[in-house]
């Protein structure tokens, strides 16, 4: 679907962008991470054309990226707002026709939304005379009113409410469903582990790391097994030491790590669960705010 | 519509909308007649009126009533010495009181230095300056009958003179012409300097509006800046042009309205020709006559042409700087180096309508920056067509130049949150690369 090929980007100096290529599948959710300056941004603005890479390529569903496909995407800027003192529905309609909406189409899918949204009864007032989680909502609408194959999501869940976080990924997930592909910027892992398919991490300029969620999280597990059971493992399996330890009521959960290579997983599950009574067992997989903590401080 | 016709219809449609441009249009033209009526007005109203007891010893004032303002009543000087007239005078409470003594061997320079008035507090100019007056001419009087000359001679003999001139580029005579076109000038010049600055500011304050309102860049993800720019730009010139005709459309109504009303009949051939004219309509006809020697359509032509690409290449400037800035009072910093040769038109304006010739006038209506509102000056005294050619172009230019830096600027600026560039970084913005 997008196809980002070897992009860069410097201003006055300094490098923001530097040969960052990404690849990513139609109907995916995928997640842009980093941390602040990392680069995120300045890569968004370039898929926007906003502003131009010095060097590199970007194809959108097999065509060179170009004026034409401002209509198919849609833009949730991390500095986004509207002009407060415009009505609600006639500036709906404005952002719409801008994306090249025609004035009708643009009238009917406004309708449609506000209804959607439980907005109705406002569609005459000016921005300022709404409450914050309601301007949320309209400006989200503004995002997807022309109906864009490509969303682009910067920040999306700073300045939302809970209500209209949990109300939006929602939406999001029917957009997918619908066949729209979504990128989520951000720096905040939790929401992207919860509502993400697949990530590409950018860290001082370049990616540093990109796949499925699944398979990232593998490729850095340590192979700590979790184990939960009613006595406690008072004798540890061969080549396994103890990473942690914690009791609760009538349960006790530990984590294993293996030595080497002599560490045999069926024969410690099988030693613990004879012994002292294996209630559950699971792979602990790293949550991806360790991986990229791991990522951007040693990688 | 294309996107920039539906950005300048928004930033049409929401500025004449409101209720600020509504009565800044209609309250405008009225505001400023009454800048002009009103103290003139004020000034012909009669003023408390002012009693003033004379003693006049040396019976110099010839009983003079003193006028609708000021009135003179006398005191017979046989029957009232000096301390007694004052105490008069003050338990009438009247205004002041003169003493003029009596002459020492009819000497009226010995009088002049000693007349005097009394009153308790100060007194005000235009008493003291028409009593000065009066006294004067009695004084004068005095002399020329001591010198043998009687003062209806003189009265006689009193010319006035008023000079009439001829163009000889346009063979006519126009009386007051140049006066008139001093006034011409210096409006049309004034009207531009205002306009520019007015409208030049808004599109500054739609800018930082834009920014501050983070909605810039929501706005970019769907037009390219130049076209955000460019039409936000032409938006507010549509809204200045509307006001302008307005404003326009006004006072040529005024014009015909009061042209009809004051020369209507002057204006009858039948009753010129008749030679039926008071002294007044013949004077408000020499100024209608010298009006019409001014060539109007070229006037309005030359005045749109400077106004809209005056303000063009102020509003592109302003908008390229205003975008480096986050607040609208940062934003001063930028624009005032900008807003420099324009204040500077306007100091060079009075020297451009009183010489519309000279050296100064010609330079600053070919530089571009001051020839929206020097050329103008200079238009009803006539110009010649290179001049006006080759500033025009000069202006047009470096319009196209301006709005070229303004927009690199732009770009950049509008996505700048935070950190306030110095105007040696603007520089390197002009070498960023663009979509």
């Amino acid at each position: 679907m997008l196809e980002i090929q070897e992009v860069s980007k410097s201003y006055d100096g300094h490098q923001a962008l530097s040969q960052v290529s990404l690849s990513i599948k139609q109907g995916a959710i995928f997640g842009l991470l980093g941390p602040n300056g990392a680069g995120k941004t300045s890569l968004i603005r370039i898929i926007n054309q906003i502003i131009a890479p010095d060097a590199g390529q970007i194809w959108l569903n097999q065509e060179r990226l170009q004026a034409k496909h401002i209509a198919q995407i849609g833009y949730l800027p991390e500095e986004r707002g509207l002009y407060p003192k415009m009505q609600v529905a006639e500036q709906l309609v404005y952002l719409g026709r801008l994306k090249g909406l025609d004035k009708s189409t643009a009238q009917k899918r406004v309708k449609e939304g506000l209804e959607k949204f439980e907005l109705s009864a406002w569609q005459n007032k000016t921005i300022e005379e709404l409450s914050k989680g309601m301007a949320q909502k309209v400006q989200f609408l503004a995002t997807t009113l022309h109906q864009p194959s490509l969303l682009i999501f910067d920040e999306p869940f700073t300045g939302f409410d809970p209500v209209n976080t949990n109300l939006i990924k929602a939406e999001i997930r029917k957009l997918r469903q619908a066949g729209a592909t979504v990128i989520f910027s951000t720096h905040r892992m939790e929401s992207v582990e919860e509502i993400c398919d697949s990530i590409a991490l950018i860290h001082q300029s370049k990616k540093i790391l990109e796949g499925d969620i699944q398979e990232v999280k593998q490729r850095f597990s340590q192979g700590i097994l979790r184990f939960v059971t009613r006595e406690p493992i008072s004798a540890l399996p061969a080549h396994f030491e103890k990473v942690n330890e914690q009791q609760k009521t009538g349960e006790i959960i530990t984590w294993l790590k293996p030595i080497g290579s002599g560490a045999s997983v069926p024969q410690a599950l099988q030693n613990i669960s004879s012994q002292y009574g294996l209630v559950a067992f699971a792979e602990e997989l790293p949550s991806l705010n360790e991986i990229f903590i791991n990522q951007v401080q040693h990688g | 519509m294309g996107k920039i016709g539906l950005i300048v219809k928004r930033e049409f449609s929401t500025r004449v909308r409101k209720k600020t441009f509504i009565i800044l249009t209609i309250l405008g033209p009225i505001l400023s007649a009454a800048v002009f009526v009103v103290p003139a007005y004020i000034a012909t109203l009669p003023g408390d009126e002012k009693m003033i007891t004379v003693l006049d010893e040396s019976l110099l004032m010839d009983f003079d009533k003193g006028n609708e303002e000021i009135k003179l009543r006398y005191l017979p000087p046989q029957k009232f010495n000096l301390e007694q007239a004052r105490a008069f005078s003050e338990k009438e409470q009247d205004y002041a009181f003169l003493h003029v003594p009596r002459s020492s061997g009819g000497d009226p320079d010995w009088l002049a230095r000693n007349i005097k008035v009394y009153r308790a507090g100060d007194l005000s100019m235009g008493v003291q300056s028409y009593l000065e007056k009066r006294l004067e001419k009695y004084l004068q009087n005095e002399k020329l009958k001591a010198s043998g000359v009687s003062p209806e001679i003189v009265a006689r003999t009193k010319t006035q003179v008023n000079l009439r001139t001829i163009n000889t580029k346009e063979g006519t005579e126009t009386e007051n012409a140049t006066f008139l076109k001093m006034g011409i000038g210096y409006v049309a010049a004034f009207l531009i300097y205002m306009f520019v600055f007015l409208y030049g500011s808004q599109v500054m304050r739609g800018v930082i509006e834009e920014k501050t309102n983070r909605i810039v860049e929501v706005m970019v993800s769907s037009v390219k800046p130049l076209e955000l720019m460019t039409g936000k730009i032409l938006g507010i010139a549509l809204v200045a042009l509307l006001q302008f005709t307005i404003w326009v459309g006004f006072g040529a109504l005024l014009y015909f309205l009061s042209v009809s009303v004051f020369l209507g009949d002057a204006l009858d051939p039948e009753k010129i020709a008749a030679g039926a004219q008071s002294a007044s309509s013949s004077r408000a006809l020499d100024i209608f006559k010298s009006l019409s020697t001014i060539n109007f359509p070229l006037l309005l032509g030359v005045f749109l042409f400077y106004f809209v690409v005056g303000y063009l290449l102020y509003a592109s400037l302003f908008a390229g700087l205003a975008s480096v800035v986050d607040k609208e009072s940062d934003a001063g910093q930028f624009t005032f180096p900008v807003s420099l040769p324009l204040i500077l038109a306007i100091i060079v304006l009075f020297r451009a309508v009183d010489d519309p010739n000279g050296a100064l006038a010609f330079w600053f209506s070919l530089v571009p920056f001051t020839s929206p509102v020097i050329m103008l000056a200079r238009i009803p005294f006539g110009v010649p067509g290179w001049e006006l050619v080759l500033s025009m172009s000069l202006l047009l230019l470096t319009f196209v130049g301006g709005l070229w830096v303004a927009a690199k600027i732009y770009r950049t600026g509008i996505l700048m949150y935070g950190k306030k560039p110095k105007f040696t970084e603007l520089f390197k913005w002009l070498r960023h690369k663009t979509t």
